[in-house]
């Protein structure tokens, strides 16, 4: 059995007196995604910038590709490429002259570097736009830009931290289908995401983590089984909404519609409601994903984790 | 998508002797000079600043100025040609601070670079930046009546002094531009650097100044440098190029070494 690409023993990370990571364990096999999922400052972009050795880790271990990610830095760079919040593309440099930048700077043979780099313009859509500066690009072709300098040395694992965070839903599908593609063709990817359905459509497992602690694991489908239950939502006139559990196959919906139907219930609007990572994340923390965690919590604030960042 | 075209298979080339650390730079370098041809109203700027307060000095403030010199103008050239490499030097620190703040470095430091090169590229391109708008100034100055005494001599020793010059203050904006928290905050900077020529022998001798600000003026680096290049440049007196040599030195060597120690604690955090 192969060991991981990526994985995590305990590991721990503090900005000054901030702890972010208080015990992160994760593994992910060669060839599959892992959805790191969990709201604001939960830890996950520490936990990106730790396996990509931009952050060195307080205690705990880490190793990608089969390489310690304290000790053998140089050996990590060699396997990733990691594509932020932020396009790291440079703004004043044609999308061409990124490329090749890149290129230069990743060691690649010059030829089989502009080549490689003419091959991901091209598959990433940027051909008409390659001799344009970036900076009148759209945040969803900067994006595909990022990610193509990021797969110039083919590497074999890739960190997405929150890739579509910012799209209009175009672009993000765009990009979905792209890193389908990565996927298919064999590396292993950790993918950061607040959108739950992102994880739900990329990601083979989903790792949720909360206050810098891993607090589930699974796929999702495994993650909704925790939840419950599908059931149909019935909207009445009266305002009320009533729920009937069902397991979601046709012939048991049509029986509970037939019912509703034969009591002249004033239905309004129905739906048959099948569990969302959304509701994961409530059931397993007591509060949706979408609100920051409570105040009075710095380990958990954005805000106080950048700025004790800045400060050490 | 066909297989070969994303499946991972990392290509690796064997380093040229010598390592990469020269092939690096030289990226960056090309990197920092195409950014300067974008950007042609830094190299404005950086030209029409000076040309301005000299010609306001010249010819608005010049003739109540007393220097002990025939011609303020060849009193006034030098200051104006230090201001001008001075401003252009400093900034290199938007330049840097953007880098910094805008997840580009983070790329560069999960590549297999030394990130260090980023910031010699940027220092690389403030020295041609500069050279050209120095030059450009010294030839407005001529159309203004400046009259340098200097031979081939002189003129290579004023040339060597304002690179030693403008390499140390690019250092020092260098590391202004790592502990800025943005673009617009290192821009601030250039700012302080514009006022230093000004407390200087740059405009008016000292000498004619309040006493805090007298003593200031002497021993602040613009003054010793800015005489130095007025006696190589003029034959003024008050010279003192191993004070300059000094000043010059001495602050590229503690901003280097700066630059490198802030840049590794912030890689390293």
């Amino acid at each position: 059995m192969d060991t991981p690409m990526i994985e995590t023993r305990a590991l721990r990370k503090a900005f000054g007196s901030t702890t972010v990571l208080t015990g992160v364990d994760l593994a992910v096999p060669r060839g599959q995604v892992l959805g790191l999922l969990g709201p604001n400052g939960a830890g996950k972009t520490t936990t990106v910038e730790v396996l990509s050795t931009l952050l060195r880790p307080d205690g705990g271990s880490a190793t990608v590709a089969g390489h310690d990610v304290v000790r053998e830095p140089g050996r990590v760079r060699e396997a990733i490429s990691l594509t932020g919040q932020y396009a790291a593309v440079d703004e004043l440099l044609t999308g061409r002259e990124n490329l090749r930048l890149m290129a230069r700077l990743a060691h690649l043979p010059r030829a089989a570097g502009r080549a490689r780099g003419e091959e991901l313009l091209g598959l990433f859509d940027l051909g008409d736009a390659a001799d344009r500066l970036v900076r009148t690009y759209s945040g969803g072709m900067r994006r595909r830009l990022d990610l193509a300098v990021g797969l110039l040395t083919r590497p074999a694992v890739l960190f997405l931290d929150e890739p579509t965070t910012g799209l209009d839903p175009r672009s993000r599908s765009d990009l979905w289908a792209v890193i389908r593609d990565v996927v298919a063709q064999g590396a292993t990817v950790l993918l950061t995401t607040q959108y739950l359905d992102e994880a739900d459509a990329l990601a083979d497992r989903v790792a949720v983590l909360d206050h810098g602690r891993v607090i589930a694991q699974g796929t999702a489908a495994e993650l909704k089984r925790q939840v419950g239950a599908a059931h149909v939502e019935l909207q009445l006139a009266d305002g009320r909404t009533e729920r009937v559990a069902t397991d979601a196959s046709v012939p048991d919906v049509r029986r509970i519609l037939a019912d509703v139907e034969t009591r002249r219930l004033p239905v309004e609007s129905w739906r048959v409601a099948v569990p969302t990572l959304d509701d994961v994340f409530l059931t397993l923390t007591g509060r949706p994903a979408d609100t920051a965690s409570p105040s009075g919590d710095p380990a958990a604030d954005d805000g106080a984790a950048l700025l004790a960042r800045e400060a050490s | 998508m066909t297989t070969t075209a994303l499946a991972p298979a990392r290509a690796t080339t064997r380093p040229p002797a010598g390592g990469w650390a020269l092939q690096d730079t030289a990226a960056m370098i090309g990197r920092s000079l195409r950014r300067s041809l974008r950007t042609p109203d830094t190299l404005i700027m950086g030209i029409a600043l000076p040309v301005i307060l000299m010609l306001l000095f010249v010819y608005v403030f010049g003739g109540a100025i007393q220097t002990g010199q025939a011609a303020y103008v060849d009193y006034v050239v030098p200051g104006i040609v230090l201001l001008c490499a001075g401003y252009g030097a400093a900034t290199t620190a938007v330049s840097v601070a953007s880098d910094m703040t805008g997840g580009l470095m983070n790329r560069f430091r999960t590549l297999p670079v030394r990130p260090v090169a980023a910031l010699t590229g940027h220092v690389v391109e403030s020295v041609v930046r500069n050279a050209v708008s120095t030059t450009l100034v010294v030839g407005v100055a001529y159309a203004a009546g400046f009259r340098p005494t200097a031979g081939p001599g002189e003129w290579l020793a004023v040339a060597g002094l304002v690179l030693l010059y403008v390499l140390a203050l690019t250092w020092t904006a260098v590391c202004i531009g790592i502990v800025s928290s943005g673009p617009e905050a290192a821009n601030g900077f250039t700012f302080a650097i514009m006022f230093l020529p000004y407390v200087s022998s740059a405009f008016v001798p000292p000498e004619s100044m309040p006493r805090v600000l007298e003593w200031v003026a002497t021993y602040q680096p613009v003054t010793p440098v800015t005489d130095t290049v007025r006696a190589w440049l003029v034959g003024a007196p008050g010279g003192q190029p191993l004070v300059a040599l000094a000043w010059c030195a001495g602050l590229l060597v503690v901003a280097r070494l700066t630059a490198a120690w802030l840049f590794r604690r912030r890689a390293t955090r």
